[in-house]
């Protein structure tokens, strides 16, 4: 008999991974106790977390302003080198410029840079520095070299080389090449780069200090240790408060540095 | 055509292959004058463009000879070429404008062979070459456009920078690679006059070859005082506007219901 003419076929190695997919969150449930009734006992936990930590209670003004300061100055620093040191290696390990011998050792920085979570690089960078700020600059700088130079290594990729080849047809020197063909066509997607990382600068600093590596984290830990709630409430407002004055001052960097450039932020 | 008139640029038996055994150039062999308007003309494909970019090496000839000022072209390393394609400014059919920097500064685009990278990138160029660049923004009919951004500008205003741009380098030879092919047919005959006008006078009363590919064969006519015709990678008529006559063309394009 022959069958119905079928629109769609079916694809029972789909269906198959569909089935496997749902088996294996069950078996994960019940592997790591995630059921009901403990997430019922939890909530009355936070309940009670919540009622500690309120009203809020800046027990320690000195720690918590030097903390801050100190999360503020790594987070700027930080992002002030990793930008100045992402800016070669990104323009490096940008395949239509560079050839395969330069691009391919600054390729394998930067994927050396973006492979460790920047806590794992804090601890390392901890270990080998010792306690303290040096080690939390490191770690930051470490993450945005990673992320600004892979991005701009791929924007410049995606430039005209016509531009490019009109500047090198007038005998432009190499140096002059790049200022003139290359860089004033990424500018402005670099200055996006820099500040989106200046801003997530701001809110890693304030977790190396978890691990020893300088910041307000130091302080936070040290807090919840001491079940300190109500000033642990405290600085995670004054976290939150620094958070938003930075994306008010990233944007405002971008607002001067692009204001050549509105016409392609459209 | 050109004996007895100083040779600008000679080109002895040019080949070049883009991949092995599919020859783009076949033996070109021309030499240009000193002055006047060398059009070539032919099929898309043909190889005009590559001819023209072998010129500055943009494309890397597979052999031949390219003698200009003296020297063989071909031959030079990275720094002489850097410093022969000083000599030579190139017109774009898409403009090649540096869309995000300003008219002034595309101009003097034309000067950073002359001008150590430092200064360029700091825009220190010397008052000679600035005030050279407000003149020829006036030749090129754009004074007052100075400080706006190359990609506020319309076709035939981006043009006219770009012809702006080669002619402060100051060269001894002028390329355009279908200067026109993106523009309206006003705006086309415009810009051809303004390329006839800054060759004659490139801004110190001195004139200059130039090569212009071309695939409008009446506005090649009109302005060309030489025309090349090329037919796969070959060159099959060179002689004045008034000799291009329909059989000539037939043989150039191939075919001949175009011609009706």
């Amino acid at each position: 008999m022959a069958a119905n003419p079928r629109a769609f076929e079916r694809n029972r190695l789909a269906t198959f991974g569909w089935l496997a997919l749902a088996a294996y969150v069950v078996y994960a449930c019940s592997r790591l106790d995630f059921t009901w009734a403990r997430f019922m006992t939890g909530l009355d936990n936070g309940a009670r977390f919540i009622g500690r930590m309120l009203p809020p209670n800046i027990a320690q003004p000195d720690t918590l302003l030097k903390g801050l300061t100190e999360s503020l100055e790594i987070a700027v620093l930080a992002s002030f080198l990793g930008i100045l040191v992402s800016l070669p290696i990104g323009l490096i390990a940008a395949r239509n410029l560079m050839p395969p011998w330069a691009s391919w050792p600054a390729r394998a920085i930067i994927a050396l840079c973006r492979s460790f979570h920047p806590v794992i690089v804090a601890i390392l960078f901890v270990k080998a520095v010792g306690f303290g700020a040096l080690a939390g600059i490191l770690a930051l700088v470490v993450a945005s070299v990673g992320f600004i130079g892979k991005l701009f290594a791929e924007a410049i990729e995606e430039i005209s080389l016509k531009q490019v080849e009109a500047v090198r047809a007038t005998g432009a020197p190499f140096m002059s090449l790049i200022s003139y063909g290359v860089l004033p066509q990424v500018f402005s997607r670099f200055v996006g780069f820099a500040t989106y990382q200046l801003d997530s600068n701001l809110r890693n600093s304030t977790m190396v200090g978890i691990v020893g590596a300088g910041g307000i984290g130091g302080t936070l830990f040290a807090a919840f240790q001491r079940f300190d709630y109500d000033f642990v409430c405290a600085i995670l407002l004054c976290i939150i408060g620094m958070i938003m004055v930075g994306e008010v001052l990233a944007t405002w960097v971008r607002g001067v540095f692009l204001e050549r450039g509105k016409v392609d932020e459209e | 055509m050109t004996e007895g008139i100083a040779t600008a640029l000679s080109i002895r038996n040019l080949d070049k292959e883009y991949t092995r055994g599919k020859p783009v150039l076949r033996a070109i062999t021309l030499a240009i004058g000193a002055t006047g308007i060398t059009a070539i003309i032919g099929p898309s494909g043909t190889g005009k463009s590559t001819l023209i970019r072998c010129i500055n090496r943009l494309v890397e000839p597979t052999s031949g000879e390219i003698v200009f000022q003296g020297q063989d072209l071909v031959k030079l390393d990275r720094r002489a070429l850097r410093l022969a394609r000083r000599q030579i400014g190139m017109v774009f059919q898409e403009y090649n404008l540096v869309e995000r920097l300003t008219v002034m500064e595309n101009l003097l685009c034309g000067r950073l062979g002359y001008v150590a990278p430092l200064k360029a990138w700091l825009r220190k160029y010397p008052q000679g070459d600035i005030d050279r660049a407000f003149s020829l923004l006036d030749t090129v009919g754009l004074a007052g456009f100075a400080n706006q951004r190359a990609d506020s500008l319309s076709g035939g205003q981006r043009q006219r920078v770009g012809i702006a741009r080669a002619i402060m380098q100051e060269p001894k030879l002028l390329l355009a690679d279908e200067p026109t092919s993106s523009l309206d047919p006003k705006t086309s005959v415009e810009i051809m006059e303004l390329i006839g006008r800054v060759c004659r006078d490139s801004g110190r009363g001195n004139a200059i070859p130039v090569i212009i590919n071309m695939h409008d064969v009446e506005l090649a006519k009109r302005f060309a005082d030489r025309i090349i015709g090329m037919s796969d990678g070959r060159i099959v008529y060179d002689g004045a506007p008034a000799g291009l006559t329909d059989a000539m063309l037939k043989t150039v394009y191939g075919g001949e219901a175009w011609l009706q």
